[in-house]
């Protein structure tokens, strides 16, 4: 995918509000970038472009860190939060709870990094957010 | 044709997660993406119908807008011919004024077909298009699950690959805590700084002028050691 490796290099050298990118491609099946945000490098970003979008997916934490008997309610909780959150989405990937945004293929660079920005600040409120919630 | 929306949901609700266990399998995936250009081509033959049949129409039309002047020009002939009182013309130009309205009946039926094969070929188009718009979305649908899901997949294995270092949700939550600590007492730092530095600059002020004195100057000390000497 060269969009992914033109991607990465553009982020390597942008500087947006402060924010760098720091970049790594993991090889596979499906090209995978990891992108740390500066200042917001607790949770990583996993971008991915898919032949209709580009996925930015962050891994929040595992069903089995949540508190089990508060798992009902935090489910509820997120499907509420998925509204009113500016540009990100909560889901479920197996058994890990992320959140994601998803771009089309076409987007602005700007689009991308702002994406990346928001993705990243949301992560770490959420995950201060939802504190109670993990074991 | 099978709901694929119902079948996405389905293969969800049935777990199928695993990379390489396709929701829809690609057999199918093809047979549907072969019946959305079948229907396409139909659509533009449909298409290719109705240009001819407009065609026609309008062709017709022309003949009848040309009949129905022939109609009232044999008419005046015939009135004129009347009022020579030549009752055999007449007659004759009365005959061919009714052949020609035979024919323009004719035309006006066959118009008539046209217009009703049109409103009908358009209907059934507009019907096709809707169609197949919903199935090209219903297929983007279906290759964007498979391929987010391919996605998903390679993200869980990297992520789990990685796992040390991105840790435990507990563990970023702490990084996150100590790292807003330290701004906060970088911040708290800045502020106290920033006050001291402004008592120091009003400490200045007030001694210039003469309202507040230097606590311990010179003048003091001597005048201590001049008091324990003299005592």
């Amino acid at each position: 995918m060269s969009l992914l490796s033109d991607l990465s290099h553009q982020l390597s050298e942008a500087e947006v509000n402060g924010h760098q990118f720091n970049c790594l491609p993991i090889q596979g099946e499906q090209e995978v970038l990891r992108v740390e945000v500066s200042g917001l490098e607790e949770i990583p970003i996993f971008v991915t472009v898919t032949s209709t979008q580009i996925l930015c997916i962050s891994y929040l934490f595992t069903q089995q860190e949540i508190v089990t008997e508060k798992e009902a309610e935090l489910n509820r909780y997120l499907l509420e939060l998925n509204v009113p959150m500016p540009l990100s989405s909560f889901a479920l990937v197996d058994e890990h709870y992320v959140i994601f945004g998803a771009l089309s293929c076409g987007s602005k660079f700007e689009s991308i990094t702002q994406e990346l920005i928001a993705l990243a600040t949301n992560s770490i409120e959420t995950l201060q957010a939802l504190e109670e919630f993990i074991k | 044709m099978t709901n694929i929306v119902e079948k996405l949901l389905t293969a969800i609700r049935g777990g199928a997660r695993e990379l390489g266990e396709a929701v829809v399998d690609t057999q199918s995936m093809r047979i549907f993406e072969q019946e959305i250009r079948d229907s396409k081509n139909g659509v533009a033959e449909a298409k290719e119908g109705l240009t001819e049949i407009v065609a026609r129409k309008m062709a017709v039309d022309r003949k009848l807008n040309q009949l129905k002047e022939d109609i009232s020009e044999n008419e005046s002939y015939a009135l004129k011919a009347l009022e020579k009182k030549d009752e055999a013309l007449a007659l004759e130009i009365a005959d061919k004024v009714a052949k020609l309205e035979i024919e323009n009946n004719e035309l006006k039926q066959e118009a008539l077909t046209y217009e009703q094969q049109i409103t009908l070929l358009k209907g059934e188009i507009k019907r096709a298009d809707k169609t197949i718009a919903e199935h090209e979305r219903e297929l983007l649908m279906v290759k964007t699950r498979e391929s987010v899901q391919q996605a998903t997949q390679s993200v869980t294995q990297s992520v789990t690959m990685n796992q040390s270092s991105i840790g435990t949700a507990r563990e970023s939550l702490e990084r996150i805590k100590q790292k807003q600590q330290k701004e906060q007492d970088k911040f708290d730092a800045g502020v106290q700084l920033q006050k001291e530095m402004q008592d120091d600059s009003l400490d200045e002020k007030l001694k210039t002028a003469g309202i507040i004195k230097e606590k311990h100057t010179a003048a003091d000390v001597l005048q201590r050691l001049k008091n324990s000497t003299y005592q």
